[in-house]
């Protein structure tokens, strides 16, 4: 590189960390005063987008972009005041269930209002062309981004220091109790931040049109950007998520000129692991105060009464006889929500009463694949063998992962299982010669006594049963009591001599040798895996099946794993839509049953 | 018998000495009380006391034995049981199960993966719970507890282990001043009957004229006073610093 | 007693279904096609893809059909990844009772179908998947193949760029298998086409996430003579509109894949550059016979014009119909035996499958861009004959493993 390159890549991290800081700031405001985990924050952005190429080809560009931040932003206020603020006494992370659905919804809406192809726009009138900077030349529209972001930070910093409103967001975004015995209106103080939030978001989206086109798979990319700025910023701090988008861009943009591209796959993931490692709560974050969440306090654990546990084996009975009566693809679709039901129960394992939130559960399921696919294949081990110790790695992995993430909490603990999952991830596909890349593996198939739907269905729902049972049993006996103590009090279970650290790192490995386990039964009934398995929408998959069965019981995860699977395989067959149908039914169940279906139906029943 | 003996404790804060050369001692069966105005300096004196903070100076001994690197945890396997100024107690589990927590911790049976939990030491829970007279609430969950209800839990607790010291920050803080007493003669009675000493912080100075067998004053992280209640009373400077505010 | 009305109640099921089985061919006449395809995660494309074959159905049954038997498609969302379509296909199978599977679109869910589709021993003709796995190192005798491959494509491109001789050449690829398999393709046929070439350096921006800025920027501090390219979509599209501002193309000739094709090269508009190389299908260019048929009963039905993605649904569906035809029903082996070898016409042009690896030769046109009207064309294009550019029989040979 010579200086002047050097110089035009510095120039080139700036222009790009201007629209990062704007789409991050956004979520850092939504996530500081609310604390809701917004995953619906790149929708808003590609709403943005949508709206300002539209509108820019019938008023012209510069003014679709105010236009279009209002729009979303009004978007964003009407979403808090008619979904979220229903949610804010659920149990935690329900509105990430909620901001899930409206991903689905809203990319939908987009398909339908916009057309499946790629818009893109023109260049900003004004800022056609390029300058000469060192020899070389920049565009001119990226010098005016590189001016626009530190304006909005030097606005929002003016918002928050300079008006009474701002104070209010900052004394929330400290302390929420404290905001509220204050006599703030927090109904209005979240709709309006939210609608800032998602302002700010549009916007984001509105000014990237010069530069890039408006695309159906911009929101998952971008929210998954932003939240790694935010996370490294210190959630709820404007300044920490200008100064890391700053750090982020620029790592990108050098990684590039150095000609090692290949890592920008995986590199913020990799900042993001190393800064939560040496600072558990981002570059500016404090550490958050120890109220645990406002949400409902879970109800104790009580047996199972044996009406319940009757229910059970009948249940297991009639799983047991469905061969019997029907062959073909009802086997086929029972062993996938088999497979799934293991998955979600060892991640609400953790989640639940271990309170550790993991966002990279997915992470664990594909290397027990992969453990099981490559000892197959690369070792030649006979499937059995292959099946039984597949799953180690999944226990290792999360060993080794694990001893990490329990050092820190909350989103934050979230987000470094997640970095984690996503290097995981990055390896797999890129390791070409022993994990096949991004093709993956093929032929990995079951022993020929197991190489019928039947039987395989069979050794599936006796190893699924049992490990869900060995988990639930784990949860009735000291350890799981002693992770739910640790859970609900750290400061207490210290205090009477429970090692958290170790108890929370022997869950997670648990959790991750289940989940391993799930994942090596779906390499052998699928035949093949792909990097797809530990990857982020995997993740969310569990995450959504665990908070739509309900995180405060013990069989909720179950009906949501069976729920969701078989919505996506009936709904997807049948409807054009169907994403958004999903979303909407899931928007439909939040709304009547926040503590979940089984929550629900435990209230109802209840004595 | 001296139970815990705290010789030349010092702690500071970016430059600013919370505490300084502070020694004091503990006898079973004896409630001492540590008190001083606010920014005297007992916080800190109390979590240094407990293991949540680290001396910068100074040694601390329970039963002739160093306390120093060591955790909260493992202070507390040694015998010494705590409460805190805002109830910590498990949120998701009965009163029984509260108490059963502390004895399954106590008798190292927590890496159990398949023993049901509900089903070991409940006598001896319940027995715990009698003693604090909360044995007829032992199945209601403790988030629905009434307070003053959840520091009784908290006292059943910290007893499971047997512990030989007891260190209680603030122990009647938001407490109604009926309940304070009768809170406070509680901890006393089982202090005494078994033996065991009890340090505690408390700023209800009814509460630990009544109770406190001897009390120790700090000021400006010093210590400027110690003795029984009649001595430090009478202590001028005690009077001057701190109940001179009052008087 | 109790395993005796088991026994019964098994046997009553048995002969019910062997009642229901035997009912069926007498009433339903229809032979069964699975499709699935990641409608929802390439939409751009498979839109199109999709009228394509709705549009050769109508054709195959208002002729009479296969036979006279009806040809129906069961069409499938396989959502995006290889396990959902696995089961998908397992659902097309057993619960539709498709007689064979076609379709899929990113590479790594057409080799997982594959693999299933060798499991289950059922045809599956591959439509979109441009892999060359899929026929050659994982190739097996139930898939087959439609559209020219990444290395067919490459080696349709490689002539011209030998013929610029140029020394310096920089490669830019999505970071996936599609890409590097292109971009090694590349460098082993220009190499041997140009001994001594240089391949100066290369950037592999994620798919889907390119920071054009900067890869713009880096691939000019190469100084290359000349820059090969894989990326498409969204990609191609920042590419195009940061190289353009900062001046990478200029005096530079450009090689890109499938950027010739409306899909990809439509949104580009007046972006457009001009005098790339590339692949890609020049739809109201094309003049002959077939393809004007074609078009114009495409443009009758959708009102609209036609991708690429309409021409490979049109012609997987009619090879699937030819197939059925020739092998006079659905049997698996005779479909096989039926299509190795079997000869059909498409809308650009006639095709030949080839015996020893189950690839078609289907070509693609090879031609440069040009701006006209603010719209993005292909100029001075040719048809490149796929049976041109495949690999001989004996490398084939090498590679698969059969």
């Amino acid at each position: 590189m010579t200086y002047s390159s050097i110089l035009i890549q510095f120039l080139n991290g700036l222009a790009s960390a201007s629209s990062l800081f704007l789409v991050a700031a956004g979520l850092s405001l939504i996530f500081g005063v609310t604390r809701i985990v917004n995953f619906a924050h790149g929708s808003l952005y590609m709403l943005g987008m949508y709206v300002a190429v539209w509108l820019g080809e019938r008023i012209g560009f510069w003014w679709s972009v105010p236009i279009a931040a209002l729009a979303v932003g009004a978007f964003g206020a009407l979403v808090e005041s008619a979904l979220l603020r229903r949610l804010y006494a659920a149990p935690e992370l329900l509105q990430l269930l909620a901001t899930f659905a409206l991903v689905l919804v809203v990319k939908d809406f987009a398909l339908w209002a916009w057309g499946p192809e790629d818009i893109l726009g023109p260049r900003a009138p004004g800022f056609t062309g390029a300058v000469t900077i060192a020899g070389l030349q920049f565009p001119e529209y990226d010098l005016f981004l590189i001016g626009f972001g530190p304006l909005v930070l030097g606005a929002l910093w003016l918002l928050l220091t300079r008006t009474r409103w701002g104070t209010l967001v900052r004394a929330a975004t400290q302390d929420r109790e404290m905001a509220s015995a204050l006599g703030v209106n927090q109904k209005w103080l979240f709709t309006g931040v939210f609608a800032l939030g998602a302002f700010l978001a549009g916007l984001g989206g509105a000014l990237q049109i010069p530069r890039e086109p408006a695309t159906l798979l911009i929101d998952l990319s971008v929210v998954s950007d932003a939240f790694v700025v935010v996370v490294v910023g210190g959630l709820g701090s404007i300044g920490g998520a200008f100064v890391a988008a700053f750090l982020i861009a620029e790592i990108k943009a050098f990684c590039i000129g150095l000609g090692l591209s290949q890592f920008t796959l995986v590199v913020e993931f990799v900042v993001m692991a190393v800064v939560l490692v040496i600072r558990p709560w981002g570059l500016f974050g404090r550490m958050p105060a120890l109220a645990r969440g406002a949400g409902a306090v879970e109800p104790p654990l009580v047996a199972p009464s044996p009406a319940a546990l009757k229910a059970l084996a009948a249940l297991l009975a009639a799983l047991a006889l469905v061969p019997v009566v029907s062959g073909g693809y009802t086997l086929v679709l029972l062993t996938d929500i088999l497979v799934f039901a293991l998955f979600a129960v060892s991640l609400h394992f953790i989640m639940g009463p271990a309170g550790l939130h993991s966002f990279g559960h997915a992470a664990y399921f594909g290397l027990g694949a992969y453990g099981a696919g490559l000892l197959l294949l690369r070792a030649g081990a006979p499937m059995e063998l292959a099946l039984l110790l597949g799953p180690l790695a999944g226990g290792l992995g999360a060993l080794v992962f694990g001893w990490f993430c329990v050092r820190l909490s909350g989103v934050y603990l979230a987000m470094l299982t997640l970095a984690f999952a996503q290097i995981a991830w990055s390896v797999v596909f890129q390791w070409d010669a022993f994990t096949g890349g991004s093709n993956g593996l093929v032929g990995i198939w079951p022993a020929s006594w197991l190489a019928s739907k039947a039987a395989y269905y069979y050794i599936t729902l006796l190893t699924c049963a049992g490990g869900i049972a060995l988990l639930w049993r784990m949860l009735y006996a000291p350890f799981g009591y002693a992770l739910r103590a640790a859970r609900d009090s750290p400061l207490r279970a210290d205090a009477i001599g429970l090692d958290v650290r170790a108890l929370q790192w022997a869950a997670f490995t648990l959790a991750g040798l289940a989940a391993g386990m799930a994942g090596a039964l779906y390499a052998f009934s699928k035949g093949s895996i792909s990097p797809e398995s530990l990857s982020v929408p995997r993740s969310v998959d569990g995450l959504v099946m665990v908070l739509l069965g309900g995180i405060q019981t013990l069989t909720g995860p179950l009906w949501g794993a069976a729920l969701f699977t078989w919505m996506q395989d009936a709904v997807a067959r049948g409807i054009d839509y169907w994403r958004a149908v999903i979303g909407a039914v899931i928007l439909v169940l939040v709304l009547a049953f926040p503590q979940g279906l089984t929550g629900f139906l435990r209230q109802r029943f209840a004595p | 018998m001296t139970v815990l003996a705290a010789r030349n404790l010092s702690k500071s804060f970016g430059g600013v000495q919370a505490v300084r050369g502070v020694s004091l001692s503990v006898a079973s069966g004896e409630l001492l009380a540590l008190i001083g105005p606010n920014g005297a300096g007992k916080t800190t004196c109390f979590n240094l006391l407990n293991g949540q903070l680290a001396p910068d100076a100074g040694e601390i001994e329970f039963e002739g034995r160093s306390l120093r690197g060591l955790a909260p945890r493992e202070i507390w396997r040694l015998g010494v049981g705590r409460t805190f100024q805002v109830t910590a107690t498990f949120g998701s589990m009965t009163v029984r199960e509260n108490v059963q927590m502390a004895l399954l911790s106590h008798h190292r049976q927590l890496s159990s993966l398949f023993a049901r939990a509900a089903q070991r030491h409940v006598a001896a829970a319940d027995a715990l719970l009698e003693r604090v007279g909360m044995r007829e609430q032992a199945g209601r969950p403790c988030a629905v507890l009434a307070y003053g209800d959840l520091k009784r839990v908290e006292l059943a607790v910290a007893l499971a282990n047997q512990p030989r010291l007891l260190l209680m920050d603030e122990p009647t803080a938001g407490m109604a001043p009926g309940e304070r007493g009768e809170l406070m003669q509680l901890a006393a009675d089982l202090a005494r009957g078994s033996g065991i000493a009890v340090l505690f912080t408390e700023h209800d100075m009814d509460v630990v004229f009544a109770h406190a067998d001897r009390i120790v004053v700090l000021s400006d992280g010093e210590l400027i006073a110690q003795g029984s209640p009649q001595e430090v009373r009478a202590n001028a400077a005690v009077r001057a610093v701190y109940l001179g505010s009052h008087a | 007693m109790q395993g005796m009305t088991r026994r019964s109640a098994l046997l009553t099921i048995a002969s019910l279904t062997v009642a229901l089985a035997a009912a069926q061919p007498a009433r339903a006449q229809a032979i069964k096609v699975g499709e699935l395809n990641s409608y929802k995660t390439f939409p751009a494309f498979l839109e199109p893809y999709k009228k394509g074959w709705e549009l050769a159905l109508e054709e195959i049954n208002r002729s009479g059909g296969i036979g006279g038997r009806k040809l129906e498609v069961v069409s499938r969302e396989d959502g995006g990844n290889p396990g959902d379509a696995v089961r998908a296909a397992e659902e097309l199978l057993s619960r539709e009772n498709v007689s064979l599977l076609m379709g899929t679109f990113a590479s790594h869910i057409g080799l997982a179908v594959s693999n299933l589709a060798a499991q289950r021993k059922v045809v599956f003709v591959a439509a979109e998947p441009l892999t060359d796995k899929i026929v050659w190192e994982n190739g097996n005798r139930y898939t087959f193949r439609i559209r020219p491959s990444t290395y067919t494509q490459v080696a349709m491109l490689v002539p011209d760029a030998a013929k610029l001789k140029k020394q310096r050449w920089a490669i830019v690829y999505p970071n996936y298998e599609y890409g590097q398999s292109a971009t090694a393709s590349f460098k082993k046929l220009l190499g041997k086409a140009q001994p001594g070439v240089q391949f100066v350096g290369e950037q592999a921006p994620a798919l889907g996430k390119i920071d054009a800025g900067a890869v713009v920027q880096a691939l000019a501090d190469l100084k290359p003579d000349a820059i090969f390219s894989s990326l498409f979509g969204a990609d191609l599209q920042k590419f195009v509109r940061e190289g353009n501002l900062r001046g990478l193309f200029k005096d530079r000739p450009v090689f890109n894949l499938l950027a010739g094709e409306p899909e990809y090269l439509d949104p580009l508009k007046d972006e457009t550059p001009d005098g790339w190389y590339v692949t890609g299908y020049p739809w109201n260019e094309i003049k002959t016979p077939a393809h004007q048929k074609f078009l114009a009963a495409y443009r009758a039905k959708w009102k609209d014009y036609p991708r690429l993605g309409s021409i490979v649904g049109y012609s997987t569906l009619y090879t699937v119909a030819n197939a059925l035809k020739r092998a006079g029903g659905a049997d698996t082996e005779k479909v096989i035996a039926a299509m190795k070898g079997m000869e059909m016409e498409t809308p650009i042009g006639p095709i030949v499958w080839r015996p020893i690896d189950n690839q078609s030769t289907m070509g693609a046109y090879v031609g440069r861009l040009a701006k006209k009207d603010g719209k993005g064309v292909m100029v001075n294009w040719r048809y490149a004959d796929g049976a041109l550019f495949l690999p001989s029989f004996e490398e084939v040979k090498a590679m698969r493993k059969e």
